[in-house]
């Protein structure tokens, strides 16, 4: 027999371990600096929100906010529609060059931002579209693109061709096909494919911050503003730096239950 | 299996990728390109310099040509190290993690969590966390009498920078794993249990070959991202102590913006990307060819 108890009590270590570092912040956004830096205390013993309502009331914070949210929803949105023509392409057919392409398309992964911020700010600042948060979601799109390839030329072979077959026979023209019988075979593989794109563009800073100076900031980068003169606003940071994890765990939310159903990469 | 038909059209498909792709690459590139074979007297005047910069890149007795090796030497002991331990620890926590129920929706939220985090605020939380004074993981290793001081010693700053990584990213390991073991059907299962097959041989036979193909995604973001880590040393340890945690994409921009060497620089990341580009060509290589042996 298989016992049940030592997995559960496994994972609930696990996740116990993986919550104590965000315990900490959400801890140290509760506690006014003095606090923070009077010692170590386990839980906030005067919890105020005081930072939170500052964020919510300055508009540079909310912009920023939006911004991020902005450049990365553009992102995910084209991320996945280009990819998808792309991934079925490359599953169903051979085609001059597929597999040097497909790999050229992931060595885009391999490329350090650290070496690219500087071409990209000129680059982008040549085009016009610095500081727009155009100019970010393409950007993001050099990794994202590629990633979203990957992902879903697993989800199109996972679906047999037996099915483009019998439609070509019923009369679906094929953008007909592609979009009433393809897309919701393939819906598990779309909501996995989005989570993995907003989530990479989300996180992403470097080239994020190098693209924006003041119209288009994002809010990681309006969060340097807790660094002043009179030393760091560890709570302010800390507070700022919880409100960054909500938008992501919404959107996981959302997707849970396609992950769940699984990659259909098995193609048992 | 049938084989796939040749369609050159199917290019047409592939088309708009290329675009955007091509548009965020190309310049970028082929800038890195110029100026790794162009030498710089200040004021915009370029000159060419052939390889030169090239060879003391990779001659060991140079300053340059060290300094790389020293952090090229680093850096995949680094991917090494977290892929040791984020690979098995993943797959572990996917076998153990709730497959039907309520928990299901929250585990998933929770363990996806610390990778929805952006990476420079990942740095703030362990730069705080690591504290002796303020933060709960430096001062439980203070209060166990270890010399645990991330600024000073750098087996400290090392560690950190380890278990920082093993937490921000094993998530990513369990998310995969734990699709992937979705996808295996029941029959198996049962056919195990039928044949009286232990634990072991369900995981060794069944569950890990099926893995095979989401593993390989695991491993290989893992591995480029490990090797291009940048953002959470830089703001936890800055590269310090001394150079104890100075990785390649680190040094690259104390080179190219700290010191403005931009041919030394650029030379550098043509050859960091090269070598990025070979471990995976080989990996990808090996395992799709494994893969093929099996399904035959």
């Amino acid at each position: 027999m298989r016992n049940d108890a030592l997995p559960r009590v496994l994972f609930a270590a696990y996740v116990l371990v993986l919550m104590l570092p965000i315990y900490w912040l959400i801890k140290m956004s509760l506690q006014s600096n003095t606090d923070i830096m009077s010692g170590l205390t386990l839980y906030p013993r005067h919890p105020s929100f005081e930072k939170y309502i500052a964020i919510f009331n300055d508009p540079t914070w909310v912009h920023g906010f939006g911004v991020s949210l902005s450049y990365v929803a553009i992102n995910t949105a084209i991320s996945v529609a280009v990819a998808l023509p792309a991934a079925y392409a490359f599953n169903r057919y051979h085609f001059l060059g597929d597999k040097h392409l497909f790999f050229w398309l992931l060595t885009n992964l391999m490329a350090p931002a650290a070496v690219f911020a500087m071409p990209f700010f000129q680059l982008y600042y040549a085009v016009g579209l610095f500081d727009t948060v155009w100019a970010v979601a393409l950007a993001h799109c050099l990794f994202n693109v590629p990633l979203a390839v990957w992902i879903l030329e697993g989800f199109v072979g996972g679906v047999p061709r037996e099915i483009d077959e019998t439609a070509a026979i019923d009369g679906y023209s094929f953008p007909r096909f592609f979009i009433r019988i393809f897309l919701p075979l393939i819906a598990n593989g779309i909501g996995v494919t989005a989570f993995f794109c907003f989530m990479f563009s989300w996180v992403e800073q470097l080239l994020a911050t190098t693209l924006t100076s003041s119209h288009a900031l994002p809010f990681a980068a309006v969060m340097t503003r807790a660094y002043s003169v009179a030393g760091m606003d560890w709570s302010l940071l800390a507070a700022a730096g919880v409100l960054t994890m909500i938008p992501g765990a919404v959107v996981i939310w959302f997707v849970r239950n396609h992950i769940a159903k699984g990659f259909a990469l098995g193609r048992v | 299996m049938i084989a796939k038909p040749i369609n050159n059209r199917a290019w047409f498909f592939v088309l708009p990728v290329l675009g955007f792709v091509l548009f965020s690459s190309i310049v970028p590139t082929m800038t890195v390109v110029n100026y790794s074979v162009q030498d710089t007297m200040g004021a915009n005047n370029f000159f060419w310099n052939g390889d030169q910069w090239f060879r003391d890149l990779l001659n060991p007795t140079t300053a340059i040509g060290q300094r790389f090796n020293d952090a090229l030497f680093r850096t995949l002991a680094f991917s090494l190290t977290c892929l040791l331990v984020e690979i098995p620890l993943g797959i572990a926590v996917a076998l153990c993690a709730p497959r039907k129920g309520w928990a299901v929706g929250p585990a998933l939220v929770v363990v996806a969590l610390p990778m929805l985090i952006p990476w420079n605020v990942v740095g703030t939380i362990w730069q705080i966390f690591t504290r002796e004074d303020i933060g709960l993981f430096g001062a439980a290793l203070t209060g166990l009498g270890l010399p645990y001081n991330v600024t000073q010693e750098a087996i400290s700053a090392w560690t950190t920078i380890v278990v920082m990584d093993v937490w921000h990213w094993t998530p990513l390991v369990v998310l995969l794993s734990y699709a992937g073991l979705r996808a295996i059907p029941d029959a198996y299962y049962q056919a195990a249990r039928i044949d009286g097959a232990s634990r072991w041989a369900v995981f060794s036979k069944i569950e890990l070959p099926k893995l095979q193909k989401v593993l390989v995604i695991a491993v290989l973001l893992r591995f480029m991202q490990t090797f291009m880590i940048y953002t959470e040393p830089f703001v936890v340890t800055g590269g310090g102590p001394g150079s104890a945690t100075t990785f390649l994409s680190i040094d690259l921009d104390k080179i190219a913006l700290g010191q403005v060497d931009l041919g030394n620089a650029a030379a550098m990341s043509l050859v960091y990307y090269l070598i990025t580009l070979t471990v995976c060509y080989v990996f990808f290589t090996i395992m799709t060819q494994l893969e093929r042996r099996r399904d035959v």
